[in-house]
């Protein structure tokens, strides 16, 4: 068992480290200020990030990626995770789901999201199908040889940025011993794309700038060319490309974390009342304690859980405990931070009450913690039959 | 033309640096060390001078333990082709690091070493100027431009007051100041390559060099605390404050 980062892990650990606090921080407070991130800005980013070969790190060599796996993805992610997400989006990180793309797909959609010539989103929630994903009333039905769209989905986040987005809908429904259940298809929907709106959705108290947006599909034709992977097999592109996409959030969370940690605690360091630095009271004192412990081992946590991914070795359970652990772990750390600061901690003068806000949606997308435990006890359970 | 760019290992600029309880240096033990900023400007400005085509191969050279071959590997993540560590543990002095470059030198025979201007460390700004002294070179000092002619360069320096445009033979030495260029950040591919470029190991015997300090370190201590301004009511008093008290005009 080893702990310690390879040569290149550090390299790669101090460069997005480097790329975070130069390109992204001296740009986070005009984006909280304005909700936007400007089109020249975004561009920068994402050239930049072409430029150093990190555009879609995530991605095989051979369809032009930077062929990191889970982990050192993961350590690219940690430090993108200190920053704001508006604006580290654009260090491209494309969907893996479009290592799905078949035939002319490939040219049409993985390859220029690989180069950053096209952005994607990826499209699953509604509003009546948030946890319960087969609840989805978004459908697609036959006619002709086409596919026809009606519904709608929401908090589409990237989506007002995408040239093209991954839609998850109905295609229909089976009877099996416990009730209904839904046939879902994955399609890649252009922009501009006769019968689809993108517009804006609404406006969170979580990543200014990062917008959620609504998507509505109005009699959309789409021909079979549109379907990623296999008709009726939503579920299996899902489970096979999405599932790795908890690591994301968790890892994140632990960046993060550690940046606001590293603030609480020079404060902690440098703030004097009752003539001394309010870090040697042990109310102080103690929670620093316990806040870097949690962040150790939520990120422990995290790495393992992509190591395992690396090795071929079961990892849904181990992930989903790394996700619930690290957004939670990230709401006490963000909260604690704010505390020691104070009354200065809920002023925007200091990032802190932006990570405090933040924090609160990383304990719902992508799986709520409801679901996270979910997961993890029934991957206990169900071998004892219960 | 090959040039040459030495690399130094120091703590990173952002770290709070400590005295040591025994005051016999400042605290390195888990402390975030990195490349000498002044360095990466040089690794820079080599590795451009590679893509003009007036540079055929950059050898990045680092003197010390040997976790400097860290700090020669981000060179070669940045783009350098090769790199020579001469392993050391203990204190090296300007001198002998000039002579042991030197010796690389000899060996190499680059037409021109790039050099930060000081190390963030020690910030001794002395070990180019030793290096042009026993190489017998022509050096440029505090460069903020460097242009590269047939079998010279002509280098802007940044001296008291302004800017100075010198003309110089080569092989020369050139040594770097903050604005002549912005480094690069490694680039993912560099950065799996770098590992598989070559580094080569040389002790300082095996350059014929005895590195044995000259200098003793009797006592290391943090500089005084500033003290806390004072606002002064009008011009008079601070001029009255500057002439009585600070004793400056």
């Amino acid at each position: 068992m080893h702990f310690g980062l390879s040569e290149e892990q550090e390299m790669i650990v101090s460069t997005v480290r480097d790329f975070v606090e130069t390109e992204i921080y001296p740009h986070e407070a005009e984006v909280e200020r304005t909700g936007e991130v400007r089109p020249e800005l975004a561009e920068a980013i994402k050239q930049k990030c072409l430029d150093i070969g990190f555009y879609a790190s995530n991605f095989p060599e051979e369809v032009g990626g930077g062929g990191l796996n889970h982990l050192d993805f993961a350590l690219v992610e940690r430090e993108l995770g200190r920053g704001s997400m508006a604006l580290t989006h654009f260090f491209g990180r494309p969907q893996n789901i479009l290592m799905a793309c078949k035939g002319d797909q490939i040219e049409r959609y993985l390859t220029p999201a690989v180069k950053g010539e096209r952005m994607d989103a990826l499209a699953m929630t509604e509003p009546g199908a948030g946890s319960d994903v087969r609840g989805m009333t978004c459908s697609a039905k036959r006619d002709g040889g086409d596919w026809v769209l009606n519904g709608s989905k929401h908090f589409i986040s990237g989506a007002d940025h995408a040239d093209f987005i991954i839609v998850f809908v109905a295609t229909g429904e089976d009877d099996t011993p416990r009730g209904p259940k839904k046939r879902i298809t994955t399609f890649l929907v252009d922009r501009g794309t006769p019968g689809f709106t993108i517009r804006d959705g609404y406006k969170s108290v979580s990543h200014r700038g990062y917008k959620n947006m609504i998507l509505e599909f109005d009699d959309c034709r789409l021909p079979d060319a549109q379907v990623l992977g296999e008709v009726d097999g939503g579920f299996e592109v899902m489970n096979e490309w999405l599932y790795a996409t908890r690591i994301t959030v968790a890892t994140m969370a632990v960046g993060r974390a550690r940046r606001c940690f590293d603030m609480g605690l020079a404060y902690a360091a440098e703030r004097k009342q009752f003539g001394q630095a309010i870090g040697k009271f042990q109310g102080i004192s103690f929670q620093l304690a316990d806040m870097i412990t949690e962040i150790d081992a939520a990120d422990w946590l995290t790495l393992a859980s992509a190591w395992r991914l690396d090795q071929g070795l079961p990892a849904n359970r181990e992930i989903a405990s790394a996700k619930v652990y690290a957004s939670e772990m990230l709401a006490r750390v963000t909260d604690a931070t704010l505390q020691i600061y104070g009354g200065m901690g809920l002023m925007d003068d200091f990032p802190i009450e932006r990570f405090w806000r933040d924090a609160r949606v990383e304990r719902i997308w992508d799986g709520t913690s409801e679901i996270q435990r979910h997961i993890i006890s029934r991957e206990l359970l169900r071998p004892l039959g219960a | 033309m090959k040039v040459l760019v030495p690399v130094k290992r120091v703590i990173d600029y952002n770290v709070k640096v400590r005295v040591k309880a025994d005051q016999t240096g400042v605290e390195l033990a888990n402390v975030k060390m990195s490349m000498n900023p002044f360095d990466e400007i040089s690794v820079e400005e080599a590795i451009r001078l590679k893509e003009a085509g007036t540079a055929t191969e950059v050898i990045a050279v680092s003197l010390g333990a040997q976790q400097c071959q860290e700090t020669i590997r981000t060179a070669l993540a940045m783009g350098a082709d090769r790199g020579i560590h001469v392993l050391h543990d203990g204190d090296l002095e300007p001198l002998a690091v000039a002579k042991m470059l030197k010796a690389v030198v000899d060996k190499e025979q680059p037409e021109l070493v790039i050099l930060g201007k000081q190390a963030i460390d020690d910030d001794a700004n002395q070990t180019g100027q030793m290096l042009a002294a026993l190489l017998g070179w022509g050096q440029a000092t505090f460069a903020s431009k460097i242009e590269m002619g047939a079998g010279e360069a002509k280098v802007t320096r940044e001296i008291d007051g302004g800017l100075e445009t010198i003309s110089l033979k080569l092989p020369a030495i050139v040594t770097t100041d903050l604005r002549l260029n912005e480094p690069r950040y490694a680039s993912l591919p560099n950065i799996m390559k770098a590992k598989k470029k070559p580094i080569d190991q040389f002790s300082p015997a095996d350059l014929g060099v005895d590195p044995a300090p000259r200098l003793e370190t009797l006592k290391v201590e943090e500089p005084a605390k500033r003290e806390a301004g004072v606002t002064v009511a009008d011009v008079a008093e601070l001029v009255s404050k500057l002439r009585t008290e600070a004793k400056v005009i």
